[in-house]
């Protein structure tokens, strides 16, 4: 049983660090508690109860928001990082736009000049992690099974085995899914959007809650413009009919490109401290 | 996808309504989603049908209110419906809106005996 939340074993979620250290998955549970009504049923604490006598309806007013436990979690994780100063990002996609070859060439840029921790979701493998971790960066995976969203829950777990240093910058780079992962918050204080030129233009109109709900978008894969009929104007407009505040940033990890701006965006964050 | 954990959360939280009130049947469920919330109707009932069993919300009525959502343009002032993000106002054609509902996602109300 854990601690921190309550929470059992025997979920589908692994959560890993680098190095083979296992944490014990997460679940989420309840109790139903049930008390025996009868001649028999003994009360030994002080209590009282609604009785629903048969027959008899109540109406209750719950008024809750379906992602309150979600919800208040990640405000416990945004208030870790707050205490801790750590810039958490939340990077979301879809498969294949390039977020780990971005994480891995920021590493390997920006080594020295700042300290990071990664998380990795993936439904399957440590592939990610291991990318991760042969550029010397402190990363934890965390196996989603067969979920296609990670939840404020499983970043918890993973930064009590994670334990990023403060001022540090943590990467959080989610499920490949541009549907699901937009109803999460994890914590993050910014959630990065990226897309690349091999997809469609049309992508932000098509998904619109994950480009509604991030405050940067980075345009990855720029080298390749020649070669596809992608407009990169068009998607320009597109995310910012979605969400007006979006900032976008062009990037081609592969050559380069670009790259200076997302790294001077970086640091700005870092620099500014959180206003409440 | 995600519409299955949704279903999970609601039903948790029906549960422990229902519990804390010393009740053993939910007989109806009634739920606010807005048509912004980022839920798939199809795939909730979907997720819905096989979650539910074995639960208290198993023969459960369930009622759902859609709430449309609407915008205010931050150019003109206008009020209007919106069914997508990137819809723009009817009077200016601006696309600087502030959605003032249509995000709602919550269990309104639950009839227990």
């Amino acid at each position: 049983m854990c601690a921190t939340c309550g929470c059992g074993t025997g979920s589908n979620t692994i959560i890993q660090l680098a190095g083979n250290e296992h944490q014990h998955g997460d679940h989420a549970h309840t109790h139903a508690h049930n008390h025996p009504h009868g001649p028999t049923a003994r009360h030994d604490h002080d209590h009282t109860h609604d009785h629903n006598h048969e027959g008899q309806k109540t109406l209750i007013d719950v008024e809750k928001d379906v992602l309150n436990q979600n919800n208040m979690l990640a405000q416990r994780n945004r208030g870790y990082f707050d205490a801790k100063n750590i810039l958490a990002l939340n990077l979301v996609s879809s498969p294949g736009s390039g977020k780990t070859s971005l994480l891995e060439r920021t590493l390997k840029d920006l080594q020295g000049q700042m300290e990071f921790a990664v998380i990795e979701g993936d439904q399957q493998t440590t592939n990610d992690a291991d990318r991760i971790a042969a550029t010397g960066t402190k990363v934890s995976q965390i196996n989603t099974g067969k979920g296609c969203h990670l939840d404020a829950h499983m970043i918890l777990h993973a930064l009590q085995g994670l334990k990023p240093a403060e001022n540090s910058v943590l990467f959080i780079e989610n499920v490949g899914n541009l549907v699901c992962p937009a109803m999460f918050d994890l914590g993050e204080r910014e959630r990065v959007v990226i897309i690349s030129v091999t997809e469609g233009d049309d992508k932000p109109l098509k998904y619109p809650d994950m480009f509604h709900s991030s405050t940067l978008c980075i345009i990855n894969k720029t080298d390749l413009l020649p070669y596809v009929p992608f407009d990169i104007e068009k998607v320009k407009l597109n995310a910012k009919k979605v969400n007006h505040h979006l900032e976008i940033i062009e990037v081609s990890c592969t050559s380069g490109e670009g790259l200076p701006l997302w790294y001077n965006w970086l640091k700005s964050k870092v620099l500014l401290p959180e206003t409440i | 996808m995600h519409e299955l954990s949704i279903v999970m959360s609601i039903i948790k939280i029906a549960e422990q309504q229902a519990n804390a009130a010393n009740a053993t049947v939910i007989e109806e469920i009634e739920l606010d989603i807005g048509t912004l919330s980022g839920i798939e109707m199809g795939a909730l009932d979907f997720a819905w049908d096989q979650a539910v069993n074995q639960t208290m919300l198993q023969d459960s009525i369930k009622k759902v209110n859609r709430i449309n959502a609407k915008a205010i343009c931050m150019d003109c002032n206008t009020e209007f419906v919106i069914e997508a993000y990137y819809d723009s106002c009817p009077v200016c054609n601006g696309h600087l809106l502030d959605i003032i509902q249509g995000k709602e996602l919550r269990v309104k109300s639950i009839l227990v005996s």
